[in-house]
């Protein structure tokens, strides 16, 4: 967060606030509960009439993005809202499957706005920070009762009121869900609100419209500049604040359960004008995935990890063992997790169950092509339950299942496998979910904010609503209320230059002509940082990919090749420029891994773990926010530190024994 | 696998387009069709032509981005999937297949095989909604809503807005996603206000699109990634009727038809 320091006006004549950056939280203080209503009310507001005056810039329409624009032409501010899909209904939100977590209590089984804080903050294995996080659970409420005024048809029971359902490994049931198609409900209802507020013209909507980089005139973030993917144009866009929620980066790995287009170049422009990157090696795997086939692969599938609740996850006993499953005797198969955690076998949170699949697989005992799988096996549960329950219980997900890899898991195991699912990192934001550039707000996945170094089930849907409904269209006009609307043209010499900096960028790639494409790049980077960056990482495999990073990276900008030209559509242009940006991500965040030599949540570093193999943590040394600042040197990022203070949770290590 | 492709070319929406034909080679049963269409790409690419554009996105079945008329049928031959997530162990070693973009006029191609589908936002524009600001909702219980018209409003809002309803139908009528929208709201009590005035002022807005009028054929439910029902289209169309007899008129401000 950052203090107005002095006002003057340019020889412009454009009145300027000049502001320093600081990495201070702003969370209030006073008792944790009354923390968010003391802010609220303490916040300057803007008058109605006055809003039209300000242009507020949001980029992406996925849960987040659509959900404040929607709230915020509501409210009478002009607002531009930009996605790369064709339809802001399309955003990758739309993929989430289990469900959305709210503290209502509706089950009267103990839940409580409290509750839903101290497990978020525990599963984020207290790396997140306690203001956030209790907001986060007393919004979950609002978002619940919004959603249904919006028409999200929920399941509900037969007396017709909403059905809850246990996710993710919870003791209560606080799971909302609208079949296995949540998050496309959810974002359905966010684009629906989002549409409305088209049609009365607040809201002016560019899709196929793809963010290229952030205009800071005077320290504050007062524009972007975009490419219309139909066009090629690149275009200026002025605004009196600029919001990003364009979602994760777990397209680095190349492989992930993301959508293709899901990238990082508006964060990380944003990143290279200023603002911090919070923590950016903390990744979730999620461990029930279909296993990669070829090197075809283009993406990876989801399947819920429900199915871990009747299937038994095992490998056989012996190395390199190539007989069909159903030939290996029971003595000769290893149910690893139930032999290693009696007490949760194969329920162990996914980080556990991922981390395990790896090393099984690193044995050499890993089945199917390539040897990168497990057995999940259903012959027991269809013994003990018969056939007919267990449809009843998956039909859906084992249809897909058989459907991806033609084999009918009814009758041999399925095999999985972990894959990239959500990033924790993200910009740095302070309370009120503004970066380290002034103006130049961060929500949803794009923000490092809530969970910590580890996010629960269920929990991402949560966030993205409860940003874009409920906090920013406070934080926003707290902001928008200390400066004056306007008093700034595309013309500013800003503009020019950024959008001098877009452009030949874009002629740069695609005039490089060289041999290899840009999805060849990608696979390998890809591949580099699943070895060294993914699952668990270590010293000397970081230290290489730090090595090669730079290498790759600088071949990359001699040797990419990229048809076409701009002025039209060119999607191995949109690939190569996002690609590009995924290369200095991907560095800092093997630099952040490096540094961080604890283990926590998702980050597994090998040093530090307990003697039966589990993550330790060292809250002497790393109970921070490791937050990276661009200093024009991608190899020497600067380290600024938020400390965490755990006033209501206390830390404690985290057993499944 | 080996495989002959006869894929539309069209540089933009200006210039004319036309099949030209391609062999795919070391094509992998496992292979989903756009990984396919991704392999004979990097080929295309690395011989210095222009890859073949498509539209794409999430490659699980649920963001509607994907589209394609494969020989003839929309998102192939398989039921209830959508392109991404057809495989090519549904096509058999030697097979020629015919790959077009959807075709209607409201859909207007881009590039080859990618179309502008944006008349489905504003059909959505003009009504497909509850009227409701954040903050103004009551407790999410209190009107509670019989399972049976909460599951059968999910099943209409399944619709993914893929538009292969509009490029299988004889007649480019939009009805089955208007009439999706429309049942996925109006099966809830909280859609019961505007129920009436959405109908007509989203069917108005199809008709200023340039979709054709629903002639009750059935391809769009056939080739509908999830199944919609035609009995949505029966239900709008009833809907239709008690709006005409209550003699609500579109709303006065239509949202903007697409220039050209």
């Amino acid at each position: 967060m950052s203090e107005i320091k002095n006002e003057t006006t340019t020889r412009t004549g454009v009145r300027s606030v000049e502001f320093v950056k600081s990495l201070e939280s702003k969370a209030p203080g006073g008792p944790i509960e009354q923390r968010w209503d003391k802010h609220r009310f303490e916040m300057k507001l803007v008058n109605p009439a006055n809003r039209r005056r300000y242009t507020i810039i949001v980029v992406g329409s996925g849960l987040a993005g659509s959900a404040a624009a929607a709230t915020f032409g509501e409210q009478g501010y002009n607002v531009k809202c930009f996605c790369y899909q064709d339809s802001p209904r399309r955003a990758h939100s739309i993929a989430a499957q289990g469900g959305i977590n709210a503290a209502k209590n509706y089950r009267n089984d103990g839940d409580s706005i409290f509750r839903l804080f101290y497990d978020t903050v525990k599963g984020g294995d207290f790396r997140a920070r306690e203001s956030n996080v209790y907001r986060l659970a007393q919004v979950s409420v609002n978002i619940i009762d919004q959603c249904v005024a919006q028409g999200v048809p929920f399941a509900r029971e037969y007396g017709g009121y909403l059905d809850n359902r246990s996710f993710g490994g919870a003791q209560v049931s606080r799971t909302f869900y609208a079949r296995g198609q949540t998050g496309q409900q959810l974002l359905l209802g966010a684009y629906q609100a989002l549409s409305r507020q088209i049609a009365a013209g607040t809201v002016k909507m560019f899709p196929r419209t793809e963010m290229l980089d952030l205009v800071v005139v005077d320290g504050r973030a007062r524009g972007i500049i975009t490419r219309d993917m139909v066009t090629g144009k690149i275009e200026r866009h002025v605004g009196d604040a600029v919001v990003l929620a364009t979602g994760g980066y777990g397209n680095v790995f190349y492989l992930s359960t993301n959508a293709k287009g899901c990238n990082a170049t508006a964060i990380w422009r944003a990143h290279r004008r200023g603002a911090f990157f919070g923590n950016p090696c903390f990744t979730q795997i999620h461990p029930t995935c279909i296993p990669v086939t070829g090197d075809h692969q283009s993406k990876l599938t989801l399947m819920s990890e429900s199915l871990r609740n009747d299937g038994r996850i095992w490998v056989p006993k012996k190395k390199g063992d190539t007989r069909r499953p159903q030939d290996i005797p029971e003595s000769e198969r290893d149910y690893y997790l139930e032999e290693r955690y009696p007490a949760f076998g194969n329920l162990v949170p996914r980080d556990v169950a991922s981390r395990n699949a790896k090393q099984v697989c690193d044995e050499g005992r890993g089945v199917g092509p390539g040897g990168q799988g497990v057995y999940l096996d259903f012959a027991d549960a269809i013994k003990r339950l018969g056939k007919q329950k267990i449809a009843e219980r998956y039909g859906n997900l084992f249809d897909m299942y058989q459907q991806i890899t033609g084999e009918n898991p009814y009758e041999v195991p399925m095999r999985i496998y972990p894959a990239v699912h959500y990033t924790m990192g993200g910009l740095w934001v302070d309370y009120n979910l503004m970066s380290t550039v002034p103006g130049l707000f961060v929500a949803g996945e794009a923000n490092f904010s809530d969970h910590g170094a580890n996010r629960l089930g269920a929990s991402a849907l949560m966030q993205g609503l409860a940003d874009g409904y409920f906090v920013l269209p406070y934080t926003v006009a707290n902001f928008l209320a200390g400066v004056k609307p306007g008093g700034l043209s595309t013309d500013h010499p800003a503009f020019a230059e950024t959008e001098a900096e877009v452009s030949d960028r874009v002629k740069r790639l695609l005039s490089i002509n060289g041999k290899r494409t840009v999805d060849s790049f990608h696979r390998e980077l890809g591949r580099l940082m699943w070895d060294e960056c993914g699952m668990s990482r270590n010293d000397a495999g970081l230290r290489k990919a730090l090595r090669r990073i730079p290498e790759l990276r600088e071949e990359f900008w001699q040797n990419v090749k990229v048809p076409g030209d701009g002025g039209e559509l060119n999607q191995e242009l949109e690939k190569a420029g996002r690609v590009a940006d995924f290369f200095e991500l991907a560095e800092l965040m093997c630099i952040d891994a490096l540094h961080r030599t604890e283990s926590c949540g998702g980050h597994f570093r090998e040093e530090s773990q307990t003697e039966d193999g589990e993550a330790r943590r060292d809250d002497e040394n790393f109970s921070y926010v490791a937050a990276w600042e661009y200093t024009g040197n991608l190899a020497k990022p600067e380290l600024h530190k938020e400390p965490l203070v755990f006033e209501y949770v206390k830390p404690s290590q985290r057993s499944y024994k | 696998m080996k495989l002959t492709l006869k894929v539309w070319r069209q540089k933009n929406g200006k210039t004319p387009g036309e099949f030209k034909t391609y062999q795919a080679e070391h094509i992998s049963p496992d292979m989903s069709f756009l990984e396919m269409l991704d392999v004979v790409n990097q080929d295309l690419i690395t011989k210095g032509e222009e890859p073949i554009a498509f539209d794409h996105d999430c490659r699980e079945g649920i963001c509607g981005m994907c589209s394609l008329m494969i020989n003839g049928v929309a998102h192939g031959p398989k039921q209830a999937i959508t392109t991404c997530q057809l495989h090519m162990r549904s096509f058999n070693d030697g097979d020629t297949i015919t790959i077009e973009p959807w075709r209607a006029l409201p859909f207007p191609i881009i590039k080859d095989l990618v179309v502008d589908r944006s008349s489905f936002d504003r059909i959505i524009q003009a009504g497909g909604y509850i009227s409701v600001s954040t903050g103004s909702a009551p407790d999410a219980n209190t009107i509670p809503v019989p399972k049976p018209d909460a599951d059968k409003s999910m099943d209409a809002a399944a619709c993914i807005g893929c538009g292969a309803c509009v490029a299988a139908c004889p007649n480019g009528s939009a009805m089955l996603f208007v009439a999706a929208k429309a049942a996925h709201l109006s099966f809830l009590p909280q859609g019961q206000v505007e129920r009436y005035q959405r109908a007509v002022n989203m069917v108005m807005q199809q008709d200023l699109e340039g979709f054709g009028n629903c002639t009750n054929i059935g391809e769009c439910s056939a080739v509908c990634p999830k199944e919609i029902s035609m009995d949505t289209i029966a239900r709008l169309n009833r809907d239709l009727i008690v709006a005409a007899l209550k003699g609500i008129e579109p709303a006065a401000q239509p949202a903007e038809a697409r220039a050209g």
